[in-house]
């Protein structure tokens, strides 16, 4: 195995035996997280910084978690709103970091395409935690990773996508990612908020989320951010007509497959895209997305730490 | 002094000349256009196996000046202007303070002559301070030798403010230049809404938003008789809405840039702000139409939006990124570009960068008859250079085209009879 | 690369071995009691199996057999960069038990403190022996094996190669001398 990836930006650069190599090692890391003792000296020495300019709680807990459970040194950085809006650009502020060297920089950004913007600045590897509309590649990841844990496969699964595809960088990091090991995916959602040509990306774009849930194995709903105004127009008459169209329920949830799993990104927002009674199922794996997210994030940065060097092995 | 051109290879499309002869400039002006003409006691520039043009004319321009003197000045700009081959510019009025008056027009035109290397005509706004709600005093301000307004960077939004400036501007013979999106359909799009935009998570600009204000201002143009002159057309239906109101007979310019006829959207990838412009890079569908306007004589001429920024303006993230591109030393070689790809002849690219575009603002200059202004390009069509950004003469180095391998270049730009350039 | 190898244990030399380092660890410890196996992966937890099977054999009664992986507790990520990483498979607690480390072959001592590290991580055995097929020599750290099926004395450079059948039987040991590359 070589891992020749010095910086995760994305998943859009993976090779799917990329995938394969960061779900299998997830799957090493794994075991860790249910010890009495959960750290392992992997990465001692290390430091990681996690430099968060917009707002997150999970995503940054997990990958403190994780580097921690690695013996890396993690420092959180935490910033809204962009740098400029500081007075300072977004490249004297990531120098400013690396002038304490740091050996990883994990970065959430509002601006899609910033983690790139840095990493071509940089010496220090970058993990992109989220950047804009644009990709969250851990996400897309620990999904896979759960999916595959569920349900014994990745191959040929069909996945249904429902929400706004427009502004998720989650939704665009599955597509790539799922596209890469051989899943079907289905998209729904409103038409305010499905970018152009989506299709291309590799999905089945359907008009009602019946349609996409219809047979899938695996149903994934998206977050509708309640605070997201539009320049461009308004995306949506109403959450009580969202829901109706496009939240999951109990009723909705018999189109998909008998085992069908039923997953979220987090944070929830019930009674909107998805009902309490779905939420509280015994289909939903979403607590198991945040367990595993922790491994996958493991294996993020443990492959990436080695990354440069080539394998000899 | 005079200055006598042997041995080149003239276009002059408007006078359709095309063959060797022997141009003599004196006081500035073209004296005599012969064969085998006597050089006398006149400096004689040898021009064998060159192409011998009026000197190119950019009408869409920003010098920056006054007040972004950072970005570009006159000085810079100009200098910039006559390496890529242009005798004359017309320059854009979103400067600080904005040229909506005399006193700066005055400004920019007295620092010019005393600065400048070429030719440069402001154009004045549209609407005091660009803010699209009075307009600025249009008769004075032609007086002065203003051949157009624009709002450049903003359209005009009001569509009564819009009528108004056609039907003042039209006794006066000036165009009103349309910068045309409908900002609403804009919202806060950053490039080209498209697949690029879908795959790359940037907020997407409609080619609708374009469309919708260019119709909007040719049903004014059609409806008041004043001349419009869309700038920057970069859209499928643009050019169709201007073919049609052409047809029409509707009183309608419209100018494309190299950036549009040479890239798509496609140059965005990897968030490349140089590649950020407004209007965005398009669709290839969109890069089609604007080279088949070129061809088809439905885009009457070839404009650079020479957009200085500096370095710190591109150099952040792509949402944050100035808009716009250098373009005047590079304009030449793409533009001979469509010669060699067979989109157009050699004689209608000269068009489209001389009497072209002298025609639609209604400049001097443009042909070489006895008479006409001394400003003349000698072009090396087989010139072959890489952009090297560095080396650029704009203050400014923010261009996609660095590292492109270009063919053509101007090898000598007079103006008034003066060699201002060589290479 | 040019390479010369010599076979210095075949499949019968090694069944040898290894019957004698399970009788060895059986008279040591007295029995079975409180008696675990743990294979350091990949090669030793092959051999602890073995072994495993020769105990069950003698005495009567199964052993707890475990692996463990320790890619996680390597020292040298920087220069042989990411590794894949293999899963421990502990499924008992190894809380004062005796616990027989299983590797293939002991060289610089680095892979036996690392997989020392991470039993130590999942709880307190109350002592460690270690088993190896081969004692290369060349240790970096003071760490000696309890139980050698072969001592091989090797120049730092050359390689030795336990190699497995599809049943993960080892079958033979080779010596391999190698230009133009260094030591595992």
């Amino acid at each position: 195995m070589a891992f020749g990836h010095k910086h995760i930006l994305g998943i859009e650069p993976l090779s799917r035996e990329d995938i394969f190599t960061i779900l299998d090692t997830a799957e090493g890391f794994k075991e860790i997280n249910s010890r009495d003792i959960k750290k392992v000296p992997t990465l001692r020495g290390r430091t990681i910084i996690n430099a968060f300019f917009e707002n997150s709680t999970r995503t940054r807990l997990s990958f403190e978690i994780a580097g921690k459970r690695l013996s890396a040194d993690t420092v959180n950085i935490s910033s809204s709103g962009s740098s400029v809006a500081k007075g300072e650009t977004l490249e004297d502020t990531a120098r400013n970091i690396e002038a304490m060297r740091p050996d990883i920089i994990v970065m959430r950004h509002g601006a899609s395409g910033a983690p790139h913007y840095l990493a071509e600045r940089l010496d220090c590897s970058v993990v992109n935690a989220g950047d804009g509309a644009h990709e969250h590649p851990s996400q897309a990841l620990l999904d896979l990773f759960t999916m595959r844990e569920k349900k014994g496969r990745l191959e040929g699964l069909e996945v249904a996508i429902v929400g706004d595809i427009s502004h998720s960088r989650v939704a665009r990091s599955n597509l790539y990612a799922l596209n890469r090991v051989g899943a079907n995916v289905r998209l729904a959602g409103p038409g305010t908020m499905l970018p152009p040509e989506v299709d291309r990306l590799g999905a089945r774009v359907c008009n009602r989320i019946e349609e996409a849930i219809e047979g899938a194995d695996v149903v994934m709903m998206l977050r509708i951010q309640l605070e997201r105004q539009a320049k461009g127009g308004p995306l949506l008459p109403s959450l009580r007509e969202y829901s109706r169209f496009y939240g999951l329920n109990p009723d909705k949830l018999t189109l998909a497959k008998p085992d069908a799993i039923v997953m979220h990104p987090g944070p929830m927002n019930r009674g909107v895209e998805i009902s309490s009674s779905v939420a509280d199922g015994s289909r939903n794996v979403i607590l198991d997305q945040v367990e595993n997210g922790v491994a996958v994030r493991m294996a993020l940065l443990y492959l990436v730490a080695g990354g440069e060097s080539e394998d000899k092995d | 002094m005079k200055l006598l051109i042997k041995n080149g290879r003239v276009i002059d499309p408007r006078n359709q000349i095309d063959g060797q002869l022997d141009i003599q400039i004196e006081k500035g002006t073209v004296s005599q256009v012969g064969s085998d003409l006597e050089a006398g006691d006149a400096e004689v520039f040898d021009a064998a196996g060159k192409l011998v043009t009026p000197g190119l004319i950019d009408v869409h321009v920003h010098l920056r000046d006054p007040g972004l003197e950072y970005k570009e000045d006159i000085a810079s700009g100009t200098l910039s202007a006559v390496a890529g081959g242009f005798t004359a510019v017309a320059c854009m009025p979103n400067t600080q303070p904005v040229n909506d008056n005399l006193a700066v027009t005055r400004y920019i035109q007295e620092k010019a002559k005393e600065v400048g290397h070429c030719r440069v005509y402001p154009i004045a706004a549209i609407t005091r301070g660009l803010k699209g709600e009075s307009l600025t005093e249009m008769g004075e301000l032609t007086e002065a030798g203003v051949p157009g307004f624009s709002d450049d960077g903003r359209p005009v939004e009001s569509g009564a403010v819009m009528r108004r400036a056609l039907e003042y501007s039209r006794p006066f013979g000036a165009a009103v230049i349309s910068h045309a999106e409908e900002l609403s359909l804009v919202g806060d799009g950053v490039m080209n809404e498209g697949f690029v935009a879908t795959e790359l998570g940037l907020k997407g600009i409609p080619w609708a938003a374009e469309d919708a204000m260019i119709a909007r201002d040719v049903m004014l143009a059609e409806l008041t008789g004043g001349h419009l002159h869309v700038a920057h057309i970069s859209t499928r239906g643009g050019v169709e809405i201007v073919r049609q109101a052409k047809k029409r007979g509707v009183k309608v310019t419209c100018e494309a840039t190299p950036h549009h006829f040479v890239l798509t959207d496609e140059a965005v990838r990897g968030y490349n702000t140089n590649a950020k412009m407004n209007p965005p890079l398009r669709s290839e569908q969109d890069r089609q139409a604007v080279r088949d306007g070129l061809a088809d004589g439905t885009i009457d001429c070839i404009a650079t939006d020479h957009a200085p920024h500096h370095f710190d303006e591109k150099n952040v993230e792509f949402n944050l990124a100035m808009n716009g591109i250098v373009g005047l030393e590079t304009a030449l070689p793409l533009t001979l570009r469509l010669v060699e790809e067979g989109v157009i002849s050699l004689q209608r690219a000269v068009e489209l960068l001389t009497c072209g575009p002298a025609s639609a603002l209604g400049l001097p200059g443009g042909h070489l008859a006895t008479g006409a202004p001394g400003d003349v390009t000698i072009i090396d069509p087989d010139l072959e250079w890489t952009v090297e950004l560095e080396k650029l003469k704009s203050k400014s180095k923010n261009s996609p085209f660095g590292g492109w391998n270009m063919r053509g270049a101007a090898v000598a730009t007079i103006v008034g009879g003066r060699i201002v350039h060589t290479r | 690369m040019s390479e010369q190898n010599t076979v210095i244990l075949n499949s019968s030399g090694i069944e040898r071995a290894l019957t004698r380092i399970a009788h060895e660890i059986l008279e040591r410890n007295k029995g079975i009691d409180d008696l675990v196996l743990v294979g350091i992966r990949t090669g030793g937890d092959h051999l602890a199996a073995e072994l495993a099977r020769r105990i069950e054999t003698i005495e009567g009664q199964g052993i707890e057999l475990g692996a463990v992986d320790i890619t996680m507790y390597r020292d040298d990520l920087g220069s042989r960069g990411s590794l894949p990483v293999g899963k421990t498979d502990i499924l008992f607690s190894i809380d004062e038990k005796k616990v027989v480390l299983v590797d293939d072959v002991l060289f610089t001592g680095r892979t036996i403190r690392a997989a020392m590290d991470a039993l130590m991580d999942l709880g307190r055995p109350r002592s460690i022996q270690l088993a190896v097929l081969i004692d290369r020599g060349h240790r970096e750290l003071p760490i000696r094996p309890d139980y050698v099926g072969r001592n091989v004395p090797t120049a730092r450079e050359e390689d030795i190669e336990v190699r497995f059948d599809q049943d993960n039987r080892a079958v033979e040991v080779r010596l391999i001398k190698q230009q133009g590359r260094g030591g595992n």
